[in-house]
């Protein structure tokens, strides 16, 4: 076999490995982190319930599409879910603005420290986590139907005679393209609408905001409304592309803060490119990377062991190194975002 | 009503509540509360004296009560000679490979300017030593691991009384708590919260994966206990005697028969095991709260309480704030180690996969913040209330599912869903309870009482 023919093999594997897996899950961070950094920017305080907020807005979507299955609603090709989502959107963005409302409405008014929002969100956290485990319990569910792959290893090898096969799951791109449509639709929103521009303003400087006749309240609302959204896109996604598990998601929460802190808080766009960062760097650190130095190393170069530089467990440890990095170093964030 | 008052009514009420399941459910249950709840209570003093004093986050206790428990295994386990011999002298040479390339890094950035060149080397250092490591590491790891993997497959411990390791869990948890207060104090407060949640999810993905050290998830089981075993009671005469006297039989002439003296006798064995425990709870926690009231009413709690209140006042009276919260932080974490180490030893087995954060970090936070931020009885009383909601709730709702049969089916697919859901209804109750007393009492059940002298 010559040398070109590895060096595409060497390619292929790690697109199938780490490049493709890493832009999927680094959009769904992605998501979920501009949830907590819109909320983190015009609220200020971080909230410890938005991993159950995504967790509840899967729960919705998940009930939904059975309803719609069991009618016989499918939307061809494409995962039932979709259909179910904008209904589930609306639900969760009613229950944040209730939970906005009845918990932390109170806590705005009154101008407390940003820590009381902090512990009324385990609250909150607590009793979504309940709430969602009585409705659907915690078994693994998985809701995704349609077709699986785009792609197939066994026909990618086929077509290009390489020995490494490329599997493209329709969800991982469906989580781009739902990612980048939503993004997109968010930067419009903050740039062109005058509510956008509103909590771009509030966000800046909360007095010279208020001072311009900017309706706080009105400005929250919107926040929660956005927040709740993404979080159950977010949820969603990632639910069709591994499984729905409720414990999964509150383990979503630091990286997802990771990810928020490392684009600057207040940062949108910064929450994005934290996404991918965090996750990007969570599967490369934990990917063995033995058949990869296989195919381009000399054959007395290869590795004995793994050539892997943590092992999976150790997730955590890469999103939270990141973290502590960020801050130590570089405290605003990549995208010089504020400094709570 | 004065505090005073609270305190008695509050208490009084407890003392009920467990009565009440004592006499209901069983002593054995109502005991076994009793001690979870003292030992929660230990862990709320730790948090209150972060949170209460100082008005630190720390998102993170469950580190303390993982690494409290992990020291209680390696001290009271024995230690595993062959696994020692295979593989000790590999992993000792990891850690002082570690030290060194700690050591060497953290000198490296201190002597060479900043710039290029550091950055280069350091990433020199970090990576030598972590190839050199790993090399060590693999081989060590593997022949423990290896050494009758079903039983001990790890170091062990250094096979002393489980007691001494209550203390040396306080230590340990120290320690961690010193290193995590490099990395993270002086963030604000969110941040801190965040890192140190992120700590503590590491520390447990630490102990679930580092087999060697604490046989990850296949668990330490049959630690040495404190007080006497079940059976080890049973078969002693004092005991047997003792049982006899309680019901009335010590004459001989035995009006009970043989099978209610024996289920007598393994309900009064378990009850004297579980009052050994409390004796020993009951001790820590009145020394621990002496302590934490003498220090909250001396200058130093003072002290802290003004760099809480105001930070940037406390700091312009000359006061450092890093340092304080510092060394507030590594007191607090100590005890919540301390209470770790004393769960571990109730329990008489090391189970990492069972810390959660939200049972070994917010649960705590609830205790703290409903019996009273600041107040070192009302985290005690916060704790018994919490922790009493927490496992009544189970039996309670599943009571409460099971009295809904007139309107459903007991086979309906909705009554066996209940029925298995039902359990989860404590979170949603804490959850509530946390935001109803954050909202209307803030201050707890025992509020923050001033010091006369102010």
């Amino acid at each position: 076999m010559d040398y070109s023919t590895d060096m595409l093999n060497a390619l292929v594997l790690i697109t199938n490995y780490v490049l493709i897996p890493s832009i999927s899950y680094g959009s769904q961070l992605a998501l979920g982190a501009v949830g907590v950094t819109l909320v983190f920017g015009i609220l200020r305080f971080a909230n410890f319930a938005h991993g159950e907020m995504m967790a509840f807005g899967t729960m919705v979507t998940i009930f939904i599409t059975w309803w719609f299955q069991s009618m016989g609603v499918y939307i061809g090709a494409l995962p039932t879910a979709l259909v179910a989502l904008p209904f589930a959107i609306l639900l969760t963005a009613l229950l944040a603005v209730a939970i906005d409302k009845s918990v932390f409405s109170f806590y705005r008014i009154h101008k407390s420290k940003p820590v009381t929002f902090v512990v009324a969100s385990v609250g909150v956290m607590f009793m979504l986590n309940g709430l969602v485990r009585i409705l659907i319990g915690t078994d693994e569910r998985i809701f995704r139907d349609g077709q699986k792959f785009l792609i197939k290893a066994g026909a990618f090898k086929k077509m290009t005679g390489l020995s490494e096969g490329l599997a493209l799951k329709q969800t991982q791109v469906l989580t781009f393209v739902l990612a980048v449509i939503a993004v997109l639709a968010l930067f419009w929103f903050l740039q062109r609408t005058r509510t956008g521009k509103a909590m771009r303003a509030f966000s800046d400087n909360e007095d010279l905001a208020l001072l311009s006749g900017i309706n706080p309240e009105r400005v929250v609302l919107v926040t929660w409304i956005i927040a709740a959204s993404l979080a159950t896109l977010a949820g969603v996604l990632y639910g069709l592309d591994k499984s729905f598990k409720p414990m999964v998601y509150f383990h979503l929460l630091l990286p997802i803060f990771a990810a928020a802190i490392v684009g600057g808080i207040g940062q949108p766009l910064g929450a994005i490119l934290g996404g991918y960062i965090v996750a990007f760097s969570e599967i490369t650190a934990t990917y063995a990377f033995k058949k990869f130095f296989k195919y381009l190393a000399p054959d007395n170069f290869v590795p004995d062991g793994l050539a892997q530089l943590l092992t999976t467990e150790y997730k955590f440890a890469v999103s939270f190194l990141i973290l502590v990095l960020v801050l130590l170093v570089r405290p605003t964030g990549i995208l010089r975002g504020r400094v709570l | 009503m004065s505090n005073k008052g609270r305190a008695v009514i509050s208490f009084s009420i407890m003392a009920l509540m467990i009565a009440i399941v004592g006499f209901g459910q069983s002593w054995n249950v109502a005991l076994a509360i009793f001690n979870l709840c003292l030992i929660s209570a230990v862990m709320s003093m730790g948090l209150n004296m972060q949170w209460g004093y100082a008005g630190l986050f720390n998102a993170g206790v469950m580190a303390s009560t993982a690494i409290g428990g992990l020291t209680a295994v390696l001290i009271s386990y024995s230690p595993v000679s062959k696994a020692w011999s295979v593989g000790g002298s590999s992993i000792l040479i990891v850690i002082i490979s570690l030290l060194l390339t700690i050591t060497a890094g953290l000198l490296v950035w201190k002597k060479i300017p900043k710039g290029r060149k550091r950055s280069w080397i350091i990433t020199a250092v970090v990576l030598i030593g972590y190839l050199f490591m790993r090399f060590f590491y693999e081989q060590g790891t593997s022949a423990i691991e290896a050494v009758e993997p079903a039983k001990t497959g790890f170091l062990g411990g250094l096979g002393l009384p489980i007691l001494f390791s209550w203390l040396a869990g306080g230590v340990a948890a120290a320690g961690l708590a010193w290193l995590i207060g490099r990395i993270a104090l002086g963030l604000r407060s969110d941040y801190f919260a965040i890192a140190t949640l992120g700590i503590s999810e590491i520390m447990i993905s630490i102990l679930k994966n580092e087999d060697w050290l604490s046989r990850g998830v296949k668990n330490v089981t049959g630690l040495k206990r404190p007080v006497p075993y079940e059976v080890e009671l049973q078969q002693s005469e004092w005991f047997i005697n003792m049982v006899k006297w309680f019901y009335g039989t010590s004459d001989g002439s035995s009006t009970l028969s043989s099978d209610t003296m024996r289920e007598a006798m393994q309900l009064s064995a378990g009850v004297v095991v579980k009052l050994c425990y409390s004796v020993l709870f009951v001790a820590v926690v009145l020394i621990i709260l002496g302590f934490a009231t003498r220090a909250l009413n001396s200058p130093w709690g003072r002290m802290m309480r003004a760099i809480r209140d105001n930070e940037t006042a406390a700091s312009a009276m000359g006061k450092d704030i890093t340092s304080r919260h510092r060394q507030v932080f590594i007191i607090g974490s100590a005890v919540i180690g301390i209470a770790g180490a004393m769960l571990t030893t109730l329990d008489g087995q090391f189970t990492p996969g069972s810390y959660i954060p939200l049972r070994f970090t917010f649960l705590i936070w609830v205790m703290v913040i409903i019996g009273g931020s600041g107040n070192n009885l009302g985290s005690i009383i916060g704790s018994f209330i919490t922790w009493f909601v927490w496992i009544e709730a189970e039996p309670v709702s599943i009571w409460l599912v099971s009295n809904l049969d007139f309107v459903l089916e007991e086979t309906s697919p909705l009554m066996l869903h209940l029925q298995e859901v039902a359990p989860h209804m404590r979170m949603v109750l804490m959850g509530l309870i946390l935001v109803l007393v954050l909202r209307f009492s803030p201050k707890g059940i025992l509020p923050e009482k001033a010091p006369d002298h102010y």
